[in-house]
């Protein structure tokens, strides 16, 4: 099933896909283009991985990391499938990431690789823009570059594991104005998905509805303003985003 | 008496308390601060900002112009302190079993009070809801330009509290002192008039980029030369006007943890 909040006639609600069409709890059928999309869960602590693709760690000249390279995002930088994403003046390199995000399902610790799937909820697509203008040396990749508001799109589903059979071999997509960019498969993780689990929850308690975002193929390319961003991955979903630009942003 | 909110075990809602030199009055009873079951009074998220005291800065001069950092630090230098990291008043600190010692960062936590975005330093203190004590509980190390997330993520390396104080009744927070006592000993002594960006400075430099929420919380920076606790320590942080936060330091197998 395919889980996902939005806000219609008045409300927010939680909702699942049916047949094409976003069904309420209440039972009304609403058509995908005339709902709001919310980030599918209130998500609790966001993980994301840097160079966690070999190809892409090369295309930024880094070498692949020893060991995973987590880093975390709070809350004010999701927004929903369809929504704006703020490109800021005299930006030179803004550049999106398409990911797999795997939703935790339930509270534990020390996961072995084997059970890791056991503590999944659910997978959704992620956006993870980085302004690398932004970047200074300290703390890496700094919350300027990686957690401003509006920078991670996340949705427009959450999807159940079970209907994800093989999340470790997902072709991965980005287009830019309907022009495909990125093309990849998670196959390719450094790191694949038990071994995050197992990492993370060897030294810290994972949560439901933590989120580890696992990172981004080779193919990242500059964006510029009005630019529609379309990230998906193979079985999970399509998530749009549009970049817009300052002079929304009145001051 | 000085008003302050808690979270107290057994209740949902926020508390309203008032602190006094030596005890506690909630809902009429008076009590000794040690007679309450305190949670911890955040329950937002936590962001973390180091480099923002001077003597640190100071310190580090020569380093940041070295490889790989090359040039000092332009905007605050933040990290996050997420939820399995908050601790609270009087509950123990479990040092995981590969973790012989930490660093104790006390700080002054800034609370907000609404939701804050591009706020400019004329209005953005008034965006603040009330002040707290925290230790940025952090395994030691010197490596700043990507530093594992291991050393500060670890479950209960945040405590905070006891309680949030009012910001009515903390006048000018960065006329208070922080004093850092290990085993009723003192060790460190900060004075908040050494911040590179005063409070409200710092939270209009961060909110410029990102959105603060009502019950987040910007740590104000660390200190130099942060005192190490080991198993069986007890560090009493205070804060003047603010409050006084104490815990014991316990090893994984020692302790009666979680």
């Amino acid at each position: 099933m395919k889980h996902a909040r939005v806000a219609c006639f008045g409300a927010i609600h939680d909702a699942i896909e049916v047949e094409g069409q976003v069904k309420l709890r209440d039972g009304r059928r609403v058509d995908p283009d005339s709902v709001v999309w919310l980030p599918p869960v209130m998500f609790g602590t966001i993980f994301a991985l840097g160079l966690n693709y070999a190809d892409h760690a090369s295309e930024i000249s880094f070498q692949a990391p020893e060991e995973p390279l987590v880093f975390l995002k709070g809350p004010n930088t999701l927004v929903g499938h369809r929504g704006q994403t703020r490109r800021p003046a005299g930006v030179e390199m803004m550049h999106y990431e398409c990911e797999l995000a795997v939703v935790i399902g339930k509270t534990a610790k020390h996961i072995r690789k084997a059970e890791a799937y056991d503590y999944i909820k659910g997978y959704t697509v992620a956006n993870d823009y980085a302004i690398r203008d932004y970047l200074e040396n300290y703390y890496r990749p700094n919350l300027a570059v990686k957690n401003r508001d509006t920078l991670t799109p996340i949705g427009p589903y959450l999807v159940d594991k079970e209907d994800v059979p093989d999340p470790m071999n997902l072709s991965m997509r980005t287009f830019v104005n309907g022009e495909l960019t990125q093309d990849g498969s998670t196959k390719d993780m450094v790191f694949d998905i038990p071994y995050l689990i197992e990492y993370l929850s060897s030294f810290m308690t994972l949560q439901e509805n933590d989120v580890i975002l696992t990172g981004t193929p080779k193919g990242t390319v500059n964006v510029k303003e009005g630019d529609k961003v379309v990230t998906e991955i193979e079985g999970v979903g399509s998530l749009e985003n549009s970049i817009v630009g300052d002079r929304v942003f009145h001051s | 008496m000085y008003q302050a909110r808690a979270r107290i075990s057994g209740f949902e809602q926020e508390q309203n308390i008032l602190v006094g030199d030596s005890q506690v009055v909630w809902d009429g009873k008076s009590y000794a601060d040690t007679a309450i079951p305190w949670q911890s009074p955040v329950n937002g998220m936590i962001y973390g900002t180091i480099f923002n005291v001077n003597e640190q800065l100071d310190a580090m001069k020569e380093t940041f112009h070295e490889k790989p950092y090359l040039t000092k630090p332009n905007r605050p230098v933040l990290y996050v302190k997420p939820r399995n990291t908050i601790n609270a008043h009087l509950h123990e600190v479990v040092l995981p079993e590969d973790v012989s010692e930490v660093q104790i960062n006390a700080t002054l936590g800034v609370v907000m009070g609404e939701n804050a975005t591009r706020l400019s330093e004329e209005n953005a203190m008034e965006y603040v809801g009330g002040y707290t004590v925290v230790n940025d509980v952090t395994v030691p190390h010197d490596n700043f330009y990507r530093p594992n997330i291991k050393n500060k993520v670890r479950d209960g390396f945040c405590p905070v509290g006891p309680w949030i104080m009012n910001k009515d009744v903390v006048s000018n927070p960065e006329a208070s002192m922080i004093w850092t006592f290990k085993n009723d000993e003192l060790i460190q002594v900060q004075n908040l008039t050494d911040l590179v960006r005063p409070i409200k400075k710092l939270l209009a430099d961060v909110t410029e980029f990102m959105t603060l929420y009502k019950g987040d919380m910007l740590l104000v920076g660390v200190p130099h030369n942060p005192p190490i606790a080991v198993n069986g320590d007890t560090i009493r942080i205070e804060i003047d006007q603010v409050g006084r936060l104490e815990n014991t330091f316990v090893h994984e197998t020692g302790g009666t943890a979680l």
